[in-house]
């Protein structure tokens, strides 16, 4: 074959496959809508296309399946048939199939050998006219779209069917609430006949088909010479950063000038370039209409897919990058996400579940949010799964916060095992999502409600090519950190620094606005020397997996545009870099890889161990607030939860009595065991500070050295010791832990509980 | 780059006494030791070049160059083989070698021809060569005045990571 024609059939191909992904989406759009004529149009002229072309090239089978394709279309096209669901899914098995014998030819160059008898048998028989009147009277109630392209009745004129009045009378009635399309209005008062209401469709059809036409305007180019053009302008926009930095050096105007007028073109350059490889998200997203429908018939689930923002740009690679995950998502939502339709109805919602799409741009970002209006994500349901197949301790996960449970599905490995299916088969499943979301630099999230829903929230970059980036120091070396990872920079001086930055269990923290921001010093994870004691610090305020955490560098020198550029398999293997880029100087700066270093240093799971409550308090409910008692023993200070306090009293000494090796005092009608504190130490100020708790089947009394103050902390913190920490008035406050400084009196309780109860 | 460009041109016609298949390999000296790669597996060889060091790659790995715009990963072949360091005011040199992933730069002492060689005089590695270095080595030709080891480019750079 000459290399003429194999470009004729390259170009065939490319255009098939585009318009095949069309016909896709007509059709299910025609499910929807059966009677759509400017659709039913498309769908024929597609069908009509690789028709025409395939019998061109030779290639029978794909001219015979689409040929019987084409008739049935025509049929429904004109009228004469309704586009049911037998239809469409025979429709849609045609498109399969001429999928697959592109796929054949473009593998092999012929057609296959798969006559595809039975589709055509199929397409043949259904081509019968069922009720044909019924078929004609809907399209009638089909309200026709008056405004759009050239008006109906301005065509009906034009073509001498009708005259203007009548039109204008029809339109008043209109006015006046005729909910009917006009050109049935016209047929009532018997002004037109069916015929010319039925042409002047027609040609508003082919009206708007001229519209949707742009190939004028636009030209194939292969992504092989987008992504050449994409390196080059990569490359030019380092030269314009070297020459702009000996610029800086230099007075001569005309230089500056020229440079100034560089910099400018090439930031336009870019932004053009990006611009070509820009697509709207629809792109990938119109492929799930196909894949929703089909899997929610497999699990014999009602499902409609709704979409907003489909026109969001974004660049080639990170799209190509996001489309497995997504349909990912996808299947998982259709098999586990949305209940049956008999489960939905007992639960009082509508028997069709929602997939709702949504995609808009914020601060230099796309979100995604993927929510559905199913099930919800039983926490303590994953939870437990997680604990099961040994991903977390018991003990952690008794400490997480229920949108930290959920979050469990996205560990690796796990797998909700009762609901396998061969739809989502699990196991490996959303630890995948979201490794290769964070490939591409972004995040995903997921909240959910348990019985009305699950939003799944994907944050992406526009690009990846060319970003934004921070320059900072450590150890005379300079490292990039993608600007979108940085929340803010704060640069301490030495003494602040000393002073601000606390140990917690062996942790650094550092105290940003009150939220405990556990610390990571770059010097140490790299094996640098720590700093000397002379110089400031600077801490750039990251978020992995949900938490802000602090990583320590000597400084920030700039911000720049950055050309991220792989690092070799060899050194993809270090966790805490993610790419290099060559700067203006043409010195090499490797890229911080922040989620990585955060998982080696284990700053998240020592920021939970440490800041359990403390963080999700503060992420979740920063606001709500409850008392907390500080109480001294010795030099030390302790929080207690005031809710968990009954009274406060203070004693005299000498009224404390001795029963069965305790001490106890007579308190309301009662005898009260004390527990002291500090043992062995005198009461100050001759009175016995006593905390009352009510144990629930008796009182008892902390006996404490001093009382603080009381203060109020966050929330939804755990406030029983021994973990949990407070800040109170610039220190670090440990919770007391109730259970534990009671237990001696739980001994002397149990004893005389009944002599207690009297 | 010119000499190796000179014996390129010179040294086949040297030992083509024999219409023998031979191949040229590219000398270098580490430690004194003559070794030798595929000179197809050369792209370019360049004189040291400022490195930019990578925090917790392993040794052997001794940071990242840029070449015309590209960054590449540049390898110490001492520390590869288990042959001690270079003396501090030794200057390596780089041969940029092609890999499946990309080219790459493997640190020498000093460059030497490029060397066709006779496969007559081809023998396994010697016992004399130990450790790491033995299983790189693909095998030895006696030259006149010395040994000639050569190098599997493809072993050399593969396990990299685990021979750290």
């Amino acid at each position: 074959m000459d290399d003429g024609f194999d470009e004729v059939i390259a170009e065939f191909l490319v255009e098939s496959y585009e318009n095949i992904d069309r016909l896709d989406q007509d059709l299910l759009a025609l499910e929807g809508n059966p009677e759509d004529p400017s659709t039913l149009a498309s769908a024929f002229r597609t069908v009509h296309t690789i028709k025409g072309t395939c019998g061109f090239l030779g290639y029978g089978r794909l001219e015979r399946v689409t040929h019987v394709g084409e008739n049935l279309l025509s049929q429904i096209r004109d009228g004469k048939l309704r586009l049911d669901s037998s239809r469409a899914t025979a429709l849609l098995a045609m498109v399969d199939a001429v999928r697959a014998m592109l796929t054949e030819i473009e593998a092999s160059g012929t057609d296959g050998e798969e006559p595809y008898d039975d589709l055509v048998e199929f397409l043949t028989a259904l081509k019968e006219p069922d009720s044909l009147s019924q078929a004609v009277a809907a399209d009638l109630d089909e309200p026709l779209e008056v405004d759009e392209i050239a008006p109906l009745g301005s065509l009906l004129v034009a073509a001498g069917a009708a005259i203007p009045g009548d039109i204008a009378l029809a339109l008043t009635e209109q006015g006046f609430g005729d909910s009917r399309p006009i050109g049935k209005i016209l047929i009532d008062h018997g002004v037109v006949e069916d015929v010319d209401v039925d042409r002047a469709v027609f040609q508003q059809q082919m009206g708007e088909t001229a519209r949707s036409s742009i190939s004028e305007s636009n030209i194939r180019v292969d992504v092989g010479v987008l992504d050449q053009l994409m390196n080059l302008v990569g490359e030019l926009v380092l030269s314009r950063n070297n020459i702009m930095q000996h610029v800086g050096a230099t007075s001569e105007p005309a230089i500056i000038a020229a440079s100034q007028q560089l910099h400018m073109i090439t930031g336009e350059l870019q932004e053009c370039v990006m611009k070509t490889r820009m697509q709207p998200i629809g792109s990938v997203w119109s492929k799930f209409t196909r894949v929703v429908r089909d899997l929610s018939n497999q699990c014999g689930k009602q499902v409609r897919i709704e979409m907003e923002g489909e026109d969001t740009e974004l660049d080639k690679t990170i799209l190509e990058a996001i489309k497995d995950p997504l349909t990912h998502v996808m299947r998982n939502t259709v098999d586990h996400g949305i209940e049956t339709p008999e489960v939905r109805a007992a639960a009082g919602k509508p028997t069709e579940g929602v997939l709702h799409l949504r995609a808009f741009h914020e601060g230099g970002q796309v979100i995604i949010h993927i929510a559905d209006d199913g099930a919800g994500i039983d926490a303590s349901k994953v939870m437990a799964k997680a604990v099961s197949q040994g991903l977390v301790s018991e003990a952690d996960a008794a400490a997480m916060s229920e949108r930290e449970a959920v979050n469990l599905i996205f560990s690796p490995g796990f797998s909700t095992a009762e609901s396998v299916t061969n739809v989502s088969g699990r196991g490996v499943g959303m630890d995948v999502v979201k490794t290769n979301i964070e490939r591409i630099g972004g995040t995903v999230d997921v909240e959910t409600q348990l019985g009305s829903g699950t939003t799944l929230t994907i944050r992406i970059p526009l690009t990846l090519a060319i970003v934004p980036a921070v320059m900072v120091e450590s150890a005379g070396e300079r490292y990039a950190i993608p600007q979108i990872e940085v929340q803010e920079l704060v640069r301490l001086d030495r003494e602040h620094a000393i002073a601000s930055i606390e140990m917690l269990h062996n942790a650094p923290v550092y105290r940003l606005r009150g939220d405990l921001l556990p610390l990571v010093y770059l010097r140490d994870q790299f094996g640098h020397e720590p700093i000397d004691d002379e110089s400031a610090i600077t801490i750039a305020v990251v978020v992995t997996d949900g938490r802000s955490w602090g990583l320590v560098v000597d400084g920030v020198s700039s911000t720049e545009e950055i050309v991220v550029k792989p690092l070799g398999s060899l050194m993809r293997s270090i966790h805490a870099f993610s790419g290099a880029t060559i700067r203006g100087d043409g010195r090499i700066a490797l890229i911080l890889d922040t989620a990585g270093i955060a998982r080696h240093a284990q700053v998240v799971a020592t920021a939970k161990a440490v800041l359990n409550e403390f963080g999700s308090a503060t992420t979740e409910q920063a606001g709500a607030t409850s008392k907390v008692l500080v109480v001294a023993r010795g030099e030390e200070r302790l929080g207690i939860d005031l809710t968990k306090v009954d009274r406060l009293e203070q004693f005299d000494p000498d009224l404390v009595e001795h029963s069965d090796h305790f001490d106890v005092i007579q308190y309301r009608d009662g005898i009260l065991p004390l527990v002291s504190l500090s043992p062995g130490t005198p009461p100050s100020g001759g009175r016995l500070v006593t905390i009352v708790f009510d144990r629930g089947n008796s009182l008892v009394g902390l006996v404490v050295d001093r009382i603080i103050d009381i203060v109020e902390a966050p929330l939804g913190l755990n406030l029983e010791g021994p973990r949990g920490s407070i800040i109170v008035r610039d220190r670090v406050t440990e919770m007391l832990d109730i259970d534990a400084s009671l237990s001696p009196a739980a001994v002397w309780v149990g004893r005389n509980l009944t002599e207690v109860g009297v | 780059m010119n000499d190796v460009d000179q014996t390129m041109t010179d040294g086949p016609r040297g030992t083509a006494s024999e219409p023998v298949a031979t191949k040229a390999l590219c000398t270098f000296w580490l430690a004194g030791l003559c070794f030798g790669v595929d000179v197809l597996d050369v792209q370019e060889v360049i004189r040291s070049q400022d490195v930019t060091v990578v925090p917790l790659a392993p040794p052997v790995m001794v940071g990242l160059m840029n070449l015309r715009g590209q960054i590449i990963t540049a390898c110490d072949l001492r520390r590869r083989l288990g042959l001690g360091e270079r003396g501090p005011d030794q200057l390596p040199v780089n041969v940029v070698v092609r890999t499946p992933e990309g080219p790459m730069s493997l640190l020498v002492d000093r460059i030497g021809a490029v060397i066709a060689v006779d496969p007559r005089a081809f023998e396994t590695p010697p016992s004399t060569v130990a450790g790491v270095a033995r299983d790189l080595i693909v095998g030895a030709y006696k030259l006149d005045d010395h040994l000639l080891l050569e190098l599997d480019t493809s072993r050399v750079i593969a396990q990299m990571v685990t021979s750290g």
